[in-house]
């Protein structure tokens, strides 16, 4: 029971943190916070993105990996170099952690990723430093 | 989205027409970078060609340089770690002569791998180059069974450090990409790449249906042989001083 | 004859619940050696990139073999009119599907992805005798199935001749198609053979049917039934000429081999090499597993212990068999240069090691949990076993009175 309140007080700080930080959500509204893009726009309108990103990308790793077709708009690549954060620490943090792009609305929507156990999760260069 | 696809259409006439004219050498351009929407093409194939008497068993240029390239990291466990690229030294035991050699995928044209899995994950793109499409690989390992040259690995552990370009994580197999990513850039792999830079040049790509390319000129030139050329599988590496 | 009358088991008994619990148990313990497994990734196992196949793909592929071969007896009764052996269709049916299953469990959970089951069901690459066997395997579940349907229900009769046709067909092609995952592989010096596919139909007819005896007499001794001993004499004769037929197989597949100077390499490893696997060729595979049950079952006396200990030692001979095939052939390195001696850090040339892990070994017992935990549901819930086995006139057949007595029903006044 104690763990119960404690975890709905948390839960409510939370809120208040979506409520007071920065980010497009409104009074009231429990939408995750979703950190801003490096970009102006992204290369679909944002409510088209929401509902169907998963298929532009399916589309375009088929033509990508088995066709050999480069240079398409719809690349798991320039959503991480445009969306990935950098830390405190001047690293890039991994799109897939916790509170970043992919996963706080994947964590919202409690649907798994699979795309970052194989794909890069930082643009480029940075992901090797990194790791290296 | 039907923009992009009759674009692609028209490309994939225009690659039969160079097939069905295969003296035509109009577009046999040297190698550039592929134009951004163009899918791989059958006019093009692409291939090795490694002259082991410049191989020196000791170094090991083109390993390295594919561990770099391709973020393999390894975990210190050579029976299970990725391996897309190894040297092998070949001893004739009647005669004591003794050479080394790098065996990397042979892309072959005829593909024991693609043959047998189940799922189409292992598939050959039009431009000869083999492929583990990741994305439907069970992991089953039979492609490592059919494979007659031991070029594929499973993941058998969690990956970190993956490049960008070369997508790998637990429980799928892979195996050298020729570096498609960098062929199609216009580039070469990065194992003649070093081979060049600090190895010993002994090793040559491009693209075996181009007349005009260095690659096609030695091999209608010179001896070559391939690895297992009895199976019928047409590798696109070939060697020379086997 | 008497008119036969089927019974299912009584469920709930003491004896049933342990013997579900205890394969319940293992079954969980299977599955926490694949959360084990998938969890860290195979390098735990002592599969590497050398033994790509491992113990789950011993078990796997015996039972998927055995599975075929255990619906013989069904086959021998309709397909080729033998009376004697009817009666006993409908739990050769039932074996067949719970062996399958059993097998399939162990080689999908395996998987380097198992999440991605689905795929495999989707996506299908023609050309590869893998895809093919998906569809051979899950083809064997519904024909059997509507076989066993047939078997059950007297409105489906009309069905059971086709059905029973289709069934040994099907069987036949299926265990072709499992022989040939190995047959059709050019590289492998150990392999590749048109020999394996009849190889594998011969080792189907050993496993399936000494599963089959021994499953026939656990069930009916547990359950308090009687079964003529000149019924398991039978099938023991029967088991002795399938181990004959899988020795003579094999005899092929390693004299054919020898033969060729390109193969004397592997044949000389397997068969003289003084290792594990020469050891298992023929002290467990040949001489405890087909030997000594062809000795046993064709005594002038064969007793009903006799014919058991020639099916457990089949099985044990047929799990070393599929061992020898699967890990030996890999244990012995691909030839990439022939004539010459090679090294790597790739292991190259060199005779790969491999000791099973437990886990592997996990998975494995839990496919055969998963089989007969389906035998015995299916047992209990549908008619499967005939209320007696004991022919002719009772007085005169030797029967086996199980110490408890679980069925408490008597038996029908006939």
């Amino acid at each position: 029971m104690k763990g119960l309140v404690l975890s709905a007080l948390m839960g409510i700080a939370a809120l208040a943190a979506v409520l007071v930080g920065p980010g497009p959500a409104a009074a009231g509204d429990l939408s995750p916070a979703i950190p801003q893009a490096k970009g102006t726009q992204c290369v679909e309108d944002t409510q088209v993105m929401r509902r169907n990103h998963m298929d532009f990308l399916k589309h375009q790793r088929d033509d990508t990996l088995r066709k050999g077709i480069r240079g398409a708009k719809h690349s798991l690549k320039d959503c991480v170099t445009c969306h990935v954060q950098t830390g405190t620490d001047g690293h890039p943090i991994p799109v897939n952690a916790e509170g970043q792009f992919c996963q706080s609305c994947h964590s919202y929507a409690a649907v798994s990723i699979d795309c970052f156990q194989c794909h890069a999760t930082v643009p480029g260069a940075a992901k090797s430093a990194s790791a290296r | 989205m039907s923009h992009d696809t009759s674009r692609r259409e028209l490309l994939k006439g225009a690659a039969a027409v160079v097939t069905l004219a295969p003296g035509l050498t109009l577009i046999a351009a040297e190698a550039g970078a592929r134009a951004p929407g163009t899918a791989a093409s059958p006019a093009n194939r692409w291939g090795l060609l490694i002259d082991t008497t410049k191989c020196d068993e000791g170094c090991t240029a083109c390993v390295d340089a594919c561990k770099a390239e391709m973020g393999l990291g390894g975990h210190d466990r050579p029976l299970t770690d990725a391996q897309y690229i190894r040297k092998v030294t070949v001893t004739d035991p009647k005669s004591g002569h003794t050479h080394s050699l790098p065996v990397m995928c042979q892309h072959c044209a005829n593909p024991p791998c693609v043959d047998v899995c189940p799922t189409g994950a292992s598939m050959k793109r039009a431009d000869g180059i083999v492929l583990v499409d990741r994305h439907i690989c069970i992991g089953c390992r039979y492609c490592m069974m059919a494979c007659p040259y031991k070029a594929r690995s499973f993941a058998h552990e969690d990956q970190s450090g993956q490049k960008e370009h070369n997508p790998r994580g637990k429980g799928c197999v892979e195996a050298c990409t020729l570096c498609a990513h960098r062929v199609d850039a216009g580039g070469q792999p990065a194992c003649v790449e070093a081979c060049a830079a600090t190895g010993n040049a002994a090793m040559l790509f491009g693209d075996l249906n181009d007349p005009s390319s260095e690659i096609a000129r030695r091999v209608a030139r010179e001896a070559t042989t391939r690895i297992r050329a009895d199976l019928g599988v047409d590798p696109a590496v070939r060697y020379q001083g086997i | 004859m008497k008119k036969l009358e089927y019974r299912e088991l009584t469920a709930l008994t003491p004896g049933w619940l342990t013997a579900v619990g205890a394969l319940g148990a293992v079954i969980l313990a299977a599955l926490g050696a694949v959360w084990y497994m998938e969890h860290n990734g195979h390098w735990v196992t002592g599969m590497t990139n050398q033994v790509v196949w491992g113990v789950p793909h011993v078990f796997a592929v015996f039972l998927i073999v055995a599975a075929s071969g255990a619906l013989n007896v069904a086959s021998i009764g309709s397909v080729f009119g033998r009376e004697p052996y009817q009666p006993l269709g409908r739990l050769s049916a039932l074996l067949a599907i719970a062996l399958l299953a059993g097998g399939l469990g162990a080689i999908v959970l395996d998987l380097g992805r198992p999440d991605r089951l689905d795929v495999a069901m989707t996506h299908y690459n023609f050309k590869s005798i893998f895809a093919w066997n998906v569809i051979l395997y899950n083809g064997f579940f519904a024909i059997v199935g509507v076989y066993l349907w047939t078997m059950i229900d007297w409105r489906m009769k009309t069905y059971y001749k086709p059905a029973a046709l289709g069934a040994f067909t099907w069987r036949l092609i299926m265990t072709t198609g499992t022989g040939s995952i190995f047959g059709f592989l050019v590289a492998r010096e150990g392999y590749s053979s048109a020999v394996m596919a009849p190889l594998f139909i011969a080792m189907s007819f050993a496993f399936g049917l000494a599963i089959f005896i021994l499953v026939l007499m656990g069930l009916y001794a547990a359950s308090g039934r009687k079964v003529s001993s000149d019924l398991i004499r039978m099938k023991g004769r029967l088991l002795g000429l399938f181990c004959a037929a899988n020795l003579y197989f094999v005899a092929v597949q390693h004299l054919t081999a020898l033969y060729w100077a390109e193969r004397t390499g592997i044949e000389t490893f397997i068969l003289f090499g003084g290792n594990i696997y020469t050891f298992l060729f023929w002290c467990v595979q040949v001489l405890l597993g087909a030997l000594l049950p062809m000795a046993l079952v064709y005594q002038k006396a064969t007793t009903r212990g006799m014919v058991r200990m020639a099916s457990i030692l089949v099985i044990l001979g047929g799990l070393a068999q599929v061992y020898v095939i699967i890990i030996g052939g890999q244990a012995y390195p691909l030839t990439l240069f022939p004539g010459m001696e090679v090294s790597s850090a790739f292991m190259d040339g060199q005779v790969a090691a491999y000791a099973p892990s437990l886990p592997e070994v996990v998975l494995g017992l839990g496919g055969i949990a998963i089989a007969v935990l389906v035998t015995v549901v299916g047992a209990t819930f549908l008619r499967i076993l005939p209320s007696s086995l004991a022919h002719g006139d009772e007085a005169e057949v030797e029967v086996l009175e199980a110490a408890t007595h679980i069925d408490a029903e008597p038996a029908p006044a006939e």
